[in-house]
Order: C-alpha cells, then sequence, then structure tokens
C-alpha cells in the first residue's frame, strides 16, 4: 500500500499546460503514475501528449475520475487552484509552487481542517511511491521499491538521501517533501503517523532543518506513538541566526529554531541523528540489519 | 523585506495608530529645522534596520533645536555599531527627529505568525514589560508574555482587545482606545501582508494616552508581487550589494565569515554543504543556493561573487543534478572559468543524471579542478586545499 500514492491513484496536473506541468506530467508517466486529466482553464478539450485537458479541476474529477492532483501553477495563482481541488473534493493534493504568501497558507490551511482533503507542500517536491507513481520534481532514477519511509522539508537534500540508500541496495516505500515554507499543508507528524501504520513500511528517515518547531513537534510523536526506528538529519548547523536560508521557513528567529536544539530533541526522543550527511544510509542499512 | 521605523510610523499613521509627531532628516540642518517645527525636547533617532540602536548611541535627546542638530551630526557622522550590527557598524543616512513624551509606563505588543502545527495563524504577542527586547522579556519575565492568536476568517474582535487589555494591565476605560491600536495593527498585518508588526515600546503617556513609541514592519517577500507600494520602501543600501546583486540573477546568497565559498543547488543541500564544511575542519563563506535551473549565466555569476568576496580562498561547487543534468552544469563550469578569472582553487562534486559525463567534461576542458565523488569526500578536499593555499599566501 505504501502511504498516500498508491496503484489507485488517477492523478490531475492542474497547470498541464505549462513548460513545467508538461515535463513533469511526462516524467511522472514515464515512472508508471496513472495521469489521467490536465487543467488549465480555457484549455479544455487539448490534450498534452494524450492526457485530455479539462478546464476546471470538477470536469477532470467528473469526467476521469481524478482523486490526486499535482499543482505546478505560478504563485500568484496557486492559491486558486489549491482551493479548486478541496472544492472538488480532491483526497490528495500535491502543490510544487515556490513563493506563496504566507497569509494565503494560513486561510487554505483553515480551508483543508473539516474536508477530506490531504495538502502536501507548497514549496515542495513532492510524492513518489515506487511502483506506484510519483507527483513532483523528483528524478525518476534515484528511486527503488523497499521499505524505509522518507521525509524530508527539502528538494535536492533529499534526492541526495533516497540516493544514497537506493545505491546501498535501500528501497523507499514512500517519499514525501513537505516543503520549506513556514506553514506547510501536511507535517512531519502526519506522515510519521501514516507510516507507523503502514504495514509496508519498517523504518522511517527524517530529513528536517533549521527555524520554526517542527522537529520539536517531530520528535515528541516519535517518543509517544512510534515503535518503528527512526533515523535523522538536520541541516543548517552553520546558519546564522536571523537570516533567511533560501526556504522562506529556513530562519532561526528570536533565538528559536536551532539546529542543535532541535538535533538535541532527536536524540532525546530516541531517533538516530547522523551529524554528517554522507552517514545518512550507512545509518540505515545498519538499523535494518538489526531489525 | 524590512522598513525604516519613520516608514512604518508613515504606514501606522494611515490606519489611525496614534504615534508620536516628527518627521526625517537627511542631514543636521534638516533635523534642526524639524525639531524648531516641533518646539520643545525632540528625540533623535538613527534610521537603520538594525535593533539595539539606544545600545549603540543611536538614539540623542535633544533640549534645543541646536542639540538635535548636534545629534544628527554625531549620529550621521561615524558608524553605528550595534549588537545587531556586527563589529564594522552602518553608516546612518537618515535620523527621525520626534516629540519627547512624558511616558507612564512601557508596553510590548507584537503580530507573528504562530508556526506551531494547530494553530498558523496571526498571533499577538504582548507583554507588561515593554521597552527591552522580546528575547530579554523572555528571559527576565517569561510570565508576563501573553499570546492571543486570531482566526483570519472572524479577525480582531472585541474580546481579542479585552484579553490582551486584561494581560496588559491596562485599566477599563482605556481598553476600547488600546482595542483601536490593536485592531489597525492587526489590519496593517494582514493587508500589507507583514511577517512582524511590532511596537516596542507601546506606551501610555503621563497624560493618560496609548501611543506607540516604536514602530517595526518586516514584510512576506513572498506578497511583495501584490504591494508594489511597499516593495517602493526598500532601501537598498542597508543590505549587502552582493547579495543584491545575487538575488537579481536568481541566486539566494548569504555571506558568512568563513573562507571557503560554496554553490549549491537547493537551499537544503546548500545548507547541508556548509554543515560537511564546517564538520570536516573548515568554514563556509557563504551560503549560495543557484536552484534547479544552474544555468550558464548564474554560474557565471556564483563564480564573479566569489572573485568579488576577497575571504574566498577555495571553492566547492556540489550539485545534485535530478531533472538538472550533470554535463550542462559542468559545460557551464567550463564556460564561466574562461570568463571570470578565479584564483581561488576549486573542487567540483557533480552527482546525479549525466554524472559520468560531466566528468569527462571536466577532465577534457585544462582547467584546474579537483572532482569528488563523494559528500564529504568533497568537503574534505576542499578543506584539504584550502589549507594549503594558506600557507602558499
Amino acid at each position: 500500500m505504501a502511504i498516500l500514492l498508491n496503484e489507485h491513484s488517477r492523478i490531475v496536473i492542474q497547470g498541464i499546460t505549462g513548460g513545467e506541468g508538461s515535463f513533469h506530467a511526462k516524467e511522472a508517466v514515464k515512472f508508471g503514475s496513472r495521469v489521467v486529466a490536465g487543467v488549465t482553464p480555457g484549455k479544455g478539450g487539448k490534450d498534452v501528449d494524450g492526457i485530455p485537458v479539462f478546464n476546471s479541476v470538477h470536469e477532470a474529477v467528473r469526467n476521469e475520475g481524478a482523486n490526486a492532483a499535482g499543482i505546478y501553477v505560478p504563485a500568484a495563482f496557486a492559491p486558486d487552484a489549491v482551493l479548486e481541488a478541496i472544492d472538488a473534493g480532491i483526497g490528495l493534493i500535491v502543490c510544487m509552487t515556490e513563493g506563496i504568501p504566507v497569509l494565503e497558507m494560513v486561510k487554505i490551511k483553515k480551508m483543508l481542517s473539516g474536508t477530506a482533503s490531504r495538502l502536501i507542500g507548497p514549496n515542495c517536491p513532492g510524492i513518489t511511491t515506487p511502483g506506484a507513481g510519483k507527483i513532483g520534481f523528483m528524478p525518476n532514477f534515484i528511486h527503488s521499491k523497499g521499505q524505509v519511509g522518507v521525509v524530508s522539508r527539502s528538494g535536492t537534500l533529499t534526492y541526495e538521501v533516497i540516493h544514497q540508500l537506493t545505491g546501498l541496495g535501500v528501497g523507499q516505500s514512500t517519499s514525501i517533501g513537505i516543503g520549506g515554507d513556514p506553514i506547510p499543508g501536511t507535517a512531519f507528524t502526519d506522515v510519521l503517523e501514516m507510516y507507523q501504520a503502514d504495514p509496508e513500511t519498517s523504518m522511517v528517515v527524517i530529513i528536517g532543518e533549521i527555524g520554526g518547531s517542527a522537529e520539536e513537534e517531530a520528535a515528541e510523536f516519535v517518543k509517544e506513538k512510534m515503535t518503528k526506528p527512526v533515523a535523522g538529519f538536520i541541516a543548517g548547523r552553520t546558519a546564522p541566526p536571523g537570516k533567511r536560508m533560501g526556504h522562506a521557513g529556513a530562519i532561526i528567529a528570536g533565538g528559536k529554531g536551532g539546529a542543535a536544539d532541535k538535533m538535541q530533541a532527536w536524540t532525546n526522543a530516541g531517533i538516530s541523528v547522523v551529524e554528517n550527511l554522507a552517514d545518512i544510509g550507512r545509518k540505515v542499512v545498519e538499523i535494518l540489519h538489526n531489525l | 523585506m524590512k522598513v525604516h521605523e519613520y516608514q512604518a510610523k508613515a504606514i501606522f499613521k494611515e490606519y489611525g495608530i496614534p504615534v508620536p509627531s516628527g518627521e526625517p532628516a537627511g542631514s543636521p540642518e534638516e533635523a534642526r529645522i524639524i525639531a524648531e517645527k516641533l518646539g520643545g525636547r525632540t528625540a533623535v533617532k538613527a534610521q537603520v534596520h538594525a535593533g539595539g540602536r539606544g545600545k549603540g548611541g543611536g538614539i540623542r535627546l535633544a533640549d534645543t533645536p541646536e542639540q538635535a542638530r548636534a545629534a544628527a551630526k554625531e549620529i550621521m557622522g561615524k558608524k553605528l555599531v550595534t549588537p545587531q550590527t556586527g563589529g564594522d557598524g552602518i553608516q546612518v543616512r537618515k535620523v527621525l527627529v520626534e516629540e519627547v513624551l512624558e511616558i507612564e509606563r512601557e508596553l510590548y505588543a507584537g503580530i507573528v505568525i504562530d508556526r506551531a502545527a494547530g494553530f498558523e495563524q496571526a498571533v499577538f504577542v504582548v507583554s507588561k514589560s515593554g521597552g527591552m527586547e522580546i528575547e530579554e522579556i523572555a528571559r527576565n519575565s517569561p510570565e508576563s508574555i501573553v499570546k492571543v492568536g486570531i482566526h483570519p476568517f472572524t479577525g480582531f474582535k472585541g474580546f481579542h482587545g479585552r484579553r490582551i487589555a486584561a494581560a496588559l494591565g491596562v485599566e477599563e476605560k482605556m481598553t476600547p482606545e488600546l482595542s483601536r491600536l490593536l485592531s489597525g495593527l492587526y489590519r496593517i498585518f494582514m493587508e500589507k501582508d507583514a511577517s512582524l508588526v511590532e511596537v516596542n515600546p507601546l506606551v501610555i503617556t503621563k497624560g493618560g494616552a496609548i501611543c506607540a513609541l516604536d514602530a517595526k514592519i518586516n514584510f512576506d517577500d513572498d506578497a511583495l508581487f501584490r504591494h508594489p507600494d511597499i516593495k517602493e520602501l526598500r532601501d537598498f543600501s542597508e543590505e549587502s550589494p552582493l547579495e543584491v546583486e545575487a538575488s537579481g540573477a536568481g541566486i539566494n546568497y548569504i555571506k558568512l565569515s568563513g573562507n571557503i565559498g560554496c554553490m549549491v543547488n537547493g537551499a537544503g543541500l546548500a545548507m547541508a554543504t556548509m554543515d560537511l564544511i564546517k564538520l570536516a575542519g573548515g568554514e563556509p563563506a557563504n551560503f549560495m543556493d543557484v536552484g534547479g535551473g544552474a544555468t550558464p549565466e548564474r554560474i557565471e555569476k556564483a563564480f564573479e561573487i566569489f572573485s568579488a568576496d576577497t575571504n574566498v580562498s577555495a571553492v566547492l561547487v556540489n550539485i545534485f543534478g535530478g531533472i538538472l543534468r550533470c554535463d550542462r552544469v559542468a559545460t557551464g563550469i567550463v564556460e564561466a572559468m574562461k570568463r571570470v578569472r578565479l584564483r581561488a582553487p576549486m573542487v567540483v562534486r557533480l552527482q546525479g543524471t549525466n554524472a559520468a559525463e560531466a566528468r569527462k567534461i571536466l577532465e577534457k576542458s585544462n582547467l584546474k579542478f579537483e572532482t569528488a565523488e563523494g559528500l564529504f569526500e568533497a568537503a574534505q578536499k576542499v578543506v584539504a586545499i584550502n589549507s594549503k593555499a594558506g600557507k602558499v599566501r
């Protein structure tokens, strides 16, 4: 089953006629994903490499039974695209767009509660379940099917980790990038809970970074609720305070959100923290060996 | 994006929030004229983005217009060093000349986004103990800090005002006035896409009036596209020229104090690369994320930045090619090296799509690179080269 994205996922790509949308739709198809529709308002009736394009998400749901959405829409229009997907009852919404105003996410987050929709992102590389499909930017070749669940706040750093795992013969059940924004649609704790419940996941790799308190919340969850082993890495030990390190959410503010505190919280919660990113793959192999 | 106190106070005024009478001055003479117009005692305040101005001598009181002129001259004549500026200090280009109020009590009020799971909305942070930095309040009297979250779909309501008034110990007859002020702050936060609105101190005068003695607003960079008026308030002279230049080219760059320059794609990997350099015994000269599209133009700009930063004595390039192909990056590096004379030795690690082709391109170029395959290997190599380069000099 893996989590969230599986063989029953029927994907609609919002923004499919744009450069990024069409490129990543094709890459997703190559990876074996079922991309059943695209949406670009005003371009309904066309197709992109045989994928039918509709004017609205509602039409894609009605005509093609879409139940998962990938959003590749510029920041100024992305909040509207997310709300449209929620309104159409899409269960899994994955938004890759970077640069959405924080206050738009404040409203979207409130809109999500009480609906059946789950939002991954924004500003994220997406989600990949080897053998079932992917939504997002993650390069196809790094993945292999297996039993390690990966969750992270960043993009290329995550590819690096997944690539290390695959290189060591360690496959993944699902890999999720929750995104680098201050208010993500899905939190570390949500994903950890799903991995804990997933029979196909035997351990979890979590990649955090400076800023906010998502890592501390994850630590609390691991300590209280998880029985599966967790290995982790936190980026930004050398980051100066008060500076936004690329990701909108990666900032040490008011003396809070530094890497050292987060690593301590993880260690206290029983997470196997590696200081050296190059060691994370070997650490996972060691843990799996002892399971 | 940050703005100056006088700019924040202009926005406060638009929203009907009481601030002291005053005007910004660009010269000592202007400061004298403003002080004369205001009459009475004045405060002359350095307009810089760094906090802690009072501690660095950036805020002075003047009894006469002539004293205001002298104070402005003093403040603008030398670089201001505060706990937040670093040792070199910063040049003050403007001062704000304001009336001095008779203060009864100093309070603190701020609005930020509460990022904690389950909250995720604007939150008022208030304290009875104003006048010092909020971090200081948190250390000295954490019990005085009260947080009141505001749901975006209701906005600021009467009960929010009453809760905050109670937390601040403001008497009942002043609660409506305080509520109006707080409601104005909240509207600024929401309507202008702020990431921080802070009044420290928020004062109650001896005459029983409430007034924002200081004003600070930071704006969400990602929302500036819909606020052209705010965008115009940006003061480039407050920012590092190299950082401004980089952001113009689509590069996320932050200068640090070390000497190993690094160029990486992706923010998380860029931070992790800095950490690896440190772990290998070196010090990173910068954070740099050239983004998913590490185009030849961006690579060239990155190299220009390294050669402009005189601290940089070695460079590490760390690119993970996913959609981005490593051979393209390699070609970009070779081309950029021909145009930009980079004296610092370089270690290049290209991993991912077409990494083998990329290595061939680098080897064939006859340019001087060290290459590395492993992550930590790359960091160790650049640190070793750097310490060797240091001995030669």
